[in-house]
């Protein structure tokens, strides 16, 4: 199944894509798509949200979810 | 309610004025509470030059529309007032606008406070700096 992985911020700068497409096994979590991309752990807190809905590195994602990863917000 | 990403610099006075005009509850509101945050041209002992501020269109709008709706129920304002900024800023210039109406000031005072906190913690915007000599991201908000 494939789902869009993006990257905002410092994150963005550090893996190299805003949004990219990313193929996944069945019943994949959103860590999955983060070694999909990165190859890597985070290393860092990394913040994640599912269709724009905040979630974690366990939860399980569906073919077609956006999974979006950023750093610790400092708006305002 | 009304929440709004603005990429232009805005009046926050002219915007609370034309938006306290239009309002069907003017005559139950009691107490306005309001904040304004700009931007300082230094951080951690460093001069800043410009700030670019980015955010995550549609979940920005999102995470600010629960956080509005939570705190007005919870406090009974009668209505909230949201305008921030993206894109490049310059020191001077206003960031954000939280504008909150109730019946009566504690509810104001409480509920503006309460959505700025949770602004700073919620909703998706991420700030880089430009110095003198180089760029960063900021990586943590400095306690209110």
């Amino acid at each position: 199944m494939s789902v869009n992985a993006r990257f905002f911020a410092s994150l963005k700068e550090r893996v190299g894509h805003g949004s990219v497409s990313v193929d996944v096994a069945e019943a994949s979590c959103v860590r999955d798509v983060w070694y999909a991309v990165t190859g890597e752990g985070p290393g860092e807190e990394v913040l994640v949200a599912i269709n724009k809905e905040y979630a974690d590195f366990d939860a399980a994602v569906v073919d077609g979810d956006e999974v979006a990863f950023f750093p610790p917000i400092t708006g305002g | 309610m009304h929440i709004e990403i603005r990429h232009q610099a805005f009046n926050p006075w002219h915007e609370l004025d034309a938006y306290t005009r239009s309002a069907s509850y003017r005559n139950q509101a009691g107490a306005c509470a309001t904040f304004v945050g700009s931007m300082r041209d230094f951080n951690e002992g460093d001069t800043v030059r410009t700030m670019h501020l980015e955010h995550y269109p549609g979940m920005t709008e999102k995470q600010l529309g629960v956080i509005v709706d939570e705190v007005s129920k919870e406090n009974g304002l009668l209505d909230v007032l949201v305008l921030h900024r993206v894109g490049d800023i310059n020191p001077g210039e206003e960031i954000v606008l939280v504008g909150c109406w109730s019946s009566h000031r504690k509810a104001a005072f409480d509920g503006c406070r309460l959505i700025m906190e949770a602004l700073k913690s919620k909703a998706p915007f991420w700030k880089k700096e430009k110095l003198l000599d180089g760029e960063r991201w900021i990586s943590r908000n400095t306690p209110g």
